[in-house]
């Protein structure tokens, strides 16, 4: 489901590529060792605060230098380079999409939205060393001139820890409608 | 309404009416949706017999269906008994159709095959009856694998109605090396709340990006290309990037053509050598040795030299041959519209290739596009205006005093920057709503002015 997509591989840089290489495959260590799920939790409840506030360029920061994110447009889409994605954005375009949300012509966002998140049900998917896979469910209420919008599903974040601290390496968003005929969507989730 | 719908539309601009009023919206769907030929889907959505595709005509859900001898067939999805919708999935395959209400069972091709307690219907019950069948649509005809059908039992034939538009049709199949497409990746569905005509209405419309689109043409243009990608954003940057280009460029390279019945196309525009799939891109070099040694090389320069942007089928199709992209337009309301994009795949193209056609989707027809979000906003704000009578009348004039017959039934705009297109798409309006043409009555006077000139 959350694999990292075979170009994105393909197109990875050696630095990443010899990351990939020398993960671990057997040697999977409990999550507790490397990363608490209450310390995911709280990593995720930051990061949908950030967004409810609309600090976007903090939101990016907390993304790897080769990150992608990733909103499906089918349920259990394989992959997003064969099939359409509500957004997929690999981390030039990522940067992209977060400078347009700061610019005064951004005229899908005027008036702007205001967003309320609630993430829940975390669990640690699998967990390596110094990685791991996290799963949780979210609700995110957009309201925005005069209309209110309800969205929901899985998400999926690959956490890794660079200099102390952690950070996203991969974020997919399921949305239950992922399919629905829908209005644009310019908030990330 | 007004009595008189011929003065909605006049040289120059239009009556804020048309895209307002539920009256002529309902009249829309009768005069222009029920008698148009209107774009149903593709031959490759339905492959092998069995296979069918759920999709509307104008508000009217019907199916798109391969039935048992092979033949494509478009059928009212609609019981002949209760009226219930019978078929409930997107897609699939079926041996046959049945009612989940009384058990009615239809054959592919719309045909009554059973009914239980058939002895208790009245004696002149005949199932082989057209009342006791799901209807099909009187004409079905397929155009290079585009299939159309028309409500109207007679008209023009397909052919007769795409006029010169069947050279984009023909683009967007002969790109492919193997001369076949199908469809594939996927199907976005956005939705705004606005009237069905603007969405075409802004295709060809060469002058909005610079100021719709400034968030992500500032954005993409500020943006570092050291930073990771792993191909699918930089193909949106710098299509992003693209849609900055000054009015010198549209005023004078780029061109505009209309043809009867509304249909249009921007052209000269995205040439290969300025592609995101440039000439000198090792994917886009393996396409062209693909290409000359299907095709021959004549052939291939032939192809790679018809240089067109969208063009628009009215009223429900807009396609891009150059990254294979196809929109659908959905009538909801008058005042919603939902559109499904869909992309092909040329077949014995590199693989690659099709990666960048949904790079390429993702970054103008994708719900989430930093592109697109910013065309649904202009409709949805089209429609909040337009709902005001503070201002009557649309000025649809730009360009106007150039456009110039072709001296093939169609018109050219000065450039890509003039409205040719929409008056264009205005006077098919006329003509399904009244009966009327602005084109036909511009020709024939200027004919006049020519007859007294030269006596």
């Amino acid at each position: 489901m959350g694999r990292k997509p075979r170009r994105a591989l393909r197109h990875a840089t050696a630095r990443s590529r010899r990351r990939i290489a020398s993960r671990p495959r057997t040697a999977r260590q409990p999550a507790q060792r490397t990363f608490d799920v209450n310390a995911c939790e709280q990593f995720l409840l930051h990061e949908a605060r950030l967004l409810d506030d609309g600090k976007f360029d903090a939101w990016l920061a907390l993304f790897t230098p080769d990150a992608w994110y990733w909103v499906p447009s089918e349920p259990g889409q394989a992959d997003p380079v064969e099939t359409v994605s509500l957004i997929y954005d690999d981390r030039r375009l990522l940067e992209t999409r977060v400078r347009r949300l700061s610019s005064p012509r951004m005229y899908s966002q005027e008036p702007r939205s205001r967003t309320s998140r609630i993430v829940t049900n975390v669990a640690v998917e699998e967990a390596g060393k110094g990685a791991c896979t996290v799963r949780c469910k979210f609700i995110m209420i957009e309201y925005r001139r005069e209309q209110q919008r309800l969205f929901g599903g899985t998400v999926r974040h690959r956490l890794v820890k660079a200099d102390g601290r952690i950070m996203i390496a991969w974020k997919r968003v399921d949305l239950v409608n992922c399919d629905a005929p829908m209005d644009g969507i310019t908030i990330p989730f | 309404m007004s009595a008189n719908l011929s003065e909605f539309v006049q040289p120059g601009r239009v009556h804020r009416q048309i895209y307002t009023d539920p009256a002529i919206f309902e009249l829309e769907l009768q005069r222009i949706f029920g008698t148009a030929w209107i774009y149903v889907g593709h031959e490759s959505q339905v492959k092998i017999p069995g296979d069918y595709f759920r999709t509307f005509i104008g508000r009217k859900p019907v199916v798109l269906v391969r039935d048992t001898e092979g033949a494509i067939r478009v059928i009212h999805n609609q019981c002949a008994h209760r009226g219930s919708l019978v078929v409930a999935n997107d897609k699939g395959n079926a041996e046959e159709f049945q009612c989940c209400y009384h058990g009615w069972t239809y054959y592919l091709d719309g045909r009554l095959k059973a009914v239980p307690l058939q002895h208790g219907y009245p004696r002149d019950f005949d199932p082989k009856s057209p009342t006791t069948a799901m209807v099909q649509v009187p004409r079905v005809t397929s155009y290079r694998g585009f299939v159309f059908a028309s409500e109207a039992a007679d008209g023009p034939s397909l052919e007769d109605f795409l006029g010169p538009m069947t050279t984009s049709l023909d683009d967007m199949v002969d790109r492919a090396p193997d001369g076949e497409i199908e469809v594939a990746g996927g199907v976005f569905r956005h939705a705004y709340d606005g009237n069905w005509k603007l969405y075409l209405e802004n295709l060809c419309d060469a002058a909005h990006p610079i100021f719709t689109h400034r968030s992500s043409i500032d954005a993409a243009q500020q943006q570092s290309d050291e930073a990771h990608s792993d191909g699918s954003g930089e193909i949106a940057i710098r299509q992003m990037r693209q849609n900055g280009a000054p009015y010198s460029f549209w005023e004078s390279q780029v061109g505009i053509w209309t043809y009867p019945n509304g249909h249009s196309y921007l052209g000269d525009y995205h040439d290969d050598a300025k592609l995101v799939a440039a000439l000198k891109d090792p994917v886009f070099r393996d396409y062209i040795a693909a290409m000359e040694k299907k095709k021959g090389k004549a052939e291939t320069r032939r192809v790679l030299e018809v240089r067109r942007w969208n063009s628009n089928v009215y009223p429900n199709l807009s396609f891009m041959s150059q990254f294979q992209q196809l929109r659908v337009v959905h009538p909801i309301d008058v005042n919603r519209t939902v559109v499904h994009t869909y992309n092909f795949r040329l077949k014995g193209a590199p693989e690659q290739m099709f990666r960048n056609t949904i790079s390429f989707a993702n970054t103008v027809n994708g719900t989430g596009s930093l592109v697109l979000t910013d065309d649904l906003e202009i409709y949805n704000r089209i429609g909040m205006g337009l709902s005001s009578a503070g201002a009557e009348w649309i000025e649809i004039g730009r360009g106007m005093q150039s456009d110039s017959p072709d001296g093939h039934g169609g018109w050219r705009g000065q450039n890509s920057t003039s409205e040719i297109y929409i008056r264009n798409m205005l006077d098919a309006w006329l003509g399904y709503m009244t009966g009327s043409s602005l084109h036909a009555d511009a020709a024939a006077k200027q004919q006049r002015e020519g007859a007294r000139a030269g006596s």
